[in-house]
């Protein structure tokens, strides 16, 4: 079985992000990069699998600009057998990459592709859900637990007020939770090996796909800063602030 | 509470521009350590130092390794587990041999990795760096038997290496060395005596422990041509290289001690039940020669210890100086000022110059990484010699200055605190603690500049000195040239060292020869002189390169830039005087050290 996990660079999770002054973005130049910390649990569940001989091959794929070969690397050291790159300098939206990611499958015909279930960046929560929907495959989002066998996938969501158990036939999507697994750290002969490894680089146009933005950003702002708290007297003056004031009773 | 982050930018500001990774990169047999694995694997290291070792620091400062009945040592909770993680993850091999299983990657880049170690956990890398000792001397210099015995399971960790050296009547001088190894006729050895200072001598990470051991045989010459090395496994291995019979050397006791509590310090006792079975390395009484061999680089790692405490102890000043609210910051307006001791004007004195050393001392260690790696592989001879000859001359620098100004530095981290520095909980006495064993051990301060003035400086007549001091001159002019301000107060700065060093130089040579006593009376003033200079220099070599990078566009960091260059100038203005200082000490001060009676004190 072949699996395919999609990965993404971005900002390193230790990094305080400052947005840019002209509200368009967050500064991202000369600011630690790494792989999304979701995507490092799809490569540690996919490597997991293959440990346990589910799985044979292992394809990371990452979209964007050419830096995104060291994320791939990295996923590389952690296990991956090659990595893809579909190579960009457009920002990639969510739908852009979903469709880029479909046309790899129809290529690379993976049996099972894990995601994140967000990108800690834009913390969109869109992409696999697109994907499925694009292929038309079964999807598993928010996995706590995945089971391969005969075909099928069981897999073990997190859902609002628990889990829930749900059963899908391969080729299929799952995203991936918190609690599905904790990633290895990479050993160092596998970073060695990791060089040595096959990384091959396409393009969203030899892929076929438009990936230009159908969103719009307006604007990029700070969260706004907390003001200090006030002191009431009584009873009576909370219930007038908070129907006066915060407009939260009426 | 303060975590531990390797400084990342600043280690790979350092080996690119003042270290040349790059030129390293080009050697025969380093041609992997290209910049992105290099980054992947500082990467990965610093995440091991930060989720890893740092954790364990501080309660494996307050528990401790313990012995327990039957010589069994306990180390603290969760060192095991991360001992076999940092193997299964194959750090121990990072420089060592492919032939043992190793990953044959260049100094310079475990000098990074071995900072983050260092600086996050000092007591549990200890076992790691005692290991890479005795690999050493056994690749060196033992038979192919017991390197294919020995050494594959030594590189991977599966088992651990010590160093037997000190015994209670021999510490600084090992000529007095009385362990005793009286040949069996069969090739091996066997071993009667005590030694003691042994770290990681016995533990619970792994099932065997490889004791190197200096002893004498029974017609052995006195003093140290007399010492010969054997390597003494606290299992004997079988053929098919599992641990066989108990060996008769056991753990008699830990000693109790200001710092590093989570490694253990044992005594052993070799021979009590009959003789303990040991295989000499080499030949018979050069035991001495072939442990000098490996000393260079032990020094050298105990030099980069005081780099990687001065960091963690720089860390953890910065975090609590942002974070503890005391006054208000003197000449600030009145809302302006935070109200956190990072504003007031001495605290920052503190901070900048726990900085500026450990900045200094780091860039001083990775310049001798990499003459290290050319004096191993460079193809051309002479530059082979060239960078030999400049790294034995820096070895002594990194480890006696390096150390002595970690104790500075982990000193200036308490006081930041304030009374709380002096509390453990804030982990900043630690530091101090953990520092203060490293001005000793691999030879204290004193051995060091002994080493510095006598082998180092005077028997070529102060050719390599002079050599680096001409180049240390030349950065000050390059400096002094430029139009920024900064860069030319800097090369003043410089360049009013060079000339102190200059004078120290000159009155050291011919002292050493005539006035072997006035010589060694000012020989720590002397290391320390060179420590500071080289600093400079060092510092003022990265002041250039950032300033280059902040006028080519696209250049870098700029806020790390604009550091860069203020800490340079910071050491410039305010650490560097200090030259002068220890020129006069060492010009002037040697009748004074010495004019006492031993019957007055």
């Amino acid at each position: 079985m072949k699996i395919l996990i999609p990965i993404k660079r971005v900002v390193d999770y230790n990094v305080k992000v400052r947005v840019k002054s002209d509200g368009s973005g967050v500064d991202t130049t000369n600011v630690k990069m790494s792989m999304n910390p979701f995507d490092e649990i799809a490569v540690e569940e996919a490597v997991r699998l293959k440990e346990k001989g589910v799985a044979t091959e292992i394809v990371a794929v990452s979209c964007g600009v050419a830096a995104c070969q060291e994320t791939l690397r990295t996923a590389l050291a952690l296990g991956a057998d090659r990595a893809i790159l579909i190579e960009t300098d457009v920002e990639l939206q969510p739908l852009a990459v979903a469709k880029l990611l479909a046309a790899l499958a129809a290529e690379e015909k993976p049996e099972l592709m894990i995601l994140g279930k967000q990108a800690i960046d834009d913390d969109a929560n869109q992409t696999g859900q697109m994907l499925a929907a694009l292929l038309d495959w079964p999807q598993a989002a928010f996995a706590s637990k995945v089971d391969i066998a005969a075909g099928v996938a069981t897999v073990k969501r997190e859902v609002d007020g628990g889990t829930e158990t749900v059963e899908m036939k391969l080729p299929a999507i799952v995203t991936t939770d918190l609690r599905l697994n904790e990633p290895r750290y990479a050993t160092l002969p596998n970073i060695m090996k990791a060089k040595k490894k096959p990384l091959t680089t396409t393009t969203p146009a030899a892929l076929n796909v438009d990936v230009a933005p159908r969103l719009t950003t307006l604007k990029v702002v700070e969260p706004p800063k907390r003001k200090g708290g006030g002191k009431v007297a009584d009873v009576k003056e909370l219930v007038a602030k908070l129907r006066t004031e915060a407009k939260v009773i009426t | 509470m303060s975590t531990y982050y390797a400084p990342l930018a600043e280690m790979q500001f350092v080996m690119n521009h003042l270290a040349g990774l790059e030129q390293v990169a080009k050697l025969p047999g380093f041609e992997d350590a290209t910049p992105d694995t290099v980054a992947a694997i500082l990467d990965e290291a610093a995440k091991f130092a930060t989720q890893v070792l740092d954790p364990l620091n501080a309660s494996g400062d307050r528990e401790g390794s313990k012995l327990l009945e039957g010589g069994v040592v306990k180390t603290p909770a969760g060192f095991k587990d991360a001992y076999l993680q940092y193997c299964d993850n194959g750090w121990n091999g990072l420089t060592k041999s492919p032939e043992y299983g190793g990953q044959g990657l260049p100094q310079l880049v475990a000098t990074a990795v071995e900072e983050m170690w260092h600086a996050s956990n000092l007591a549990f890398d200890l076992c790691p760096l005692l290991t890479q000792g005795a690999i050493e001397a056994i690749e060196l210099r033992g038979s192919d038997a017991l390197k294919k015995k020995f050494l594959p399971r030594m590189v991977a960790g599966t088992w651990t290496g010590t160093m037997n050296l000190t015994e209670p009547q021999a510490g600084s001088d090992l000529a007095a060395v009385r362990t005793r190894a009286i040949a069996q006729g069969d090739g091996t050895y066997k071993l009667h005596g005590q030694k003691i200072f042994i770290t990681f001598g016995e533990h619970d990470y792994t099932d065997n422990i490889v004791h190197l051991v200096l002893a004498r045989t029974p017609d052995a010459p006195d003093g140290v041509k007399g010492i010969s090395l054997f390597v003494v496994p606290k299992f004997l291995v079988n053929d098919d290289g599992t641990p066989g019979a108990r060996n008769d050397v056991h753990c008699v006791s830990l000693e109790r001690k200001l710092g590093i509590h989570a490694s253990p310090t044992a005594v052993l006792a070799y021979g009590d039940h009959g003789g303990a079975t040991g295989y000499l390395v080499g030949e018979e009484n050069r035991g001495l020669e072939y442990m000098f061999i490996m000393m260079n680089l032990a020094r050298f790692s105990v030099g980069l210890e005081g780099v990687g405490i001065s960091d963690r102890a720089y860390q953890r000043a910065v975090t609590y100086a942002r974070d503890r609210v005391q006054g208000r910051a003197v000449g600030l307006e009145k809302n302006a000022a935070t109200g956190a001791i990072i504003d007031h004007p001495d605290v920052r004195r503190m901070l900048m110059t726990m900085r500026a050393y450990t900045e200094a001392t780091r860039a001083v260690a990775y310049v001798t990484a990499a003459a290290l790696d050319n004096a191993a592989n460079n193809p051309d001879a002479s530059a082979r010699a060239k960078a030999q000859a400049f790294a034995d001359f820096m070895i002594p620098i990194v480890k006696g200055w390096s150390t002595e100004v970690a104790q500075e530095v982990a000193a200036l981290g308490v006081q930041v605190h304030g009374g709380m520095g002096f509390i453990e909980e804030t982990g900043a006495a630690q530091h101090l603690r953990d520092a203060r064993i490293t001005t000793i051990y691999e030879g204290t301060t004193g051995i060091q500049a002994n080493d510095l003035i006598g082998r180092k400086t005077a028997r070529d007549s102060g050719a390599v000195a002079k050599a680096v001091v001409a180049e240390i001159h030349k950065v000050a002019a390059t400096l002094a040239a430029r139009s920024e301000p900064s860069l030319q107060a800097i090369g003043v700065a410089l360049a009013a060292a060079t000339a102190d060093l200059q004078a120290a130089l000159d009155w050291m040579v011919p002292a050493y020869g005539q006035r072997t006593r006035a010589a060694h009376a000012v020989a720590v003033a002397y290391l320390k002189l060179w420590g500071l200079a080289a600093g400079g220099w060092q510092m003022g070599r990265a002041a250039l390169v950032a300033a280059d990078q902040q006028a080519a566009a696209g250049g870098g960091d700029p806020a790390f830039l604009h550091a860069k260059i203020a800490t340079a100038r910071f050491y410039a203005d305010c650490l560097l005087p200090q030259a002068s200082a220890y020129a006069r000490t060492v010009l002037h001060g040697s009748e004074s050290v010495l004019a006492l009676d031993v019957e007055a004190f």
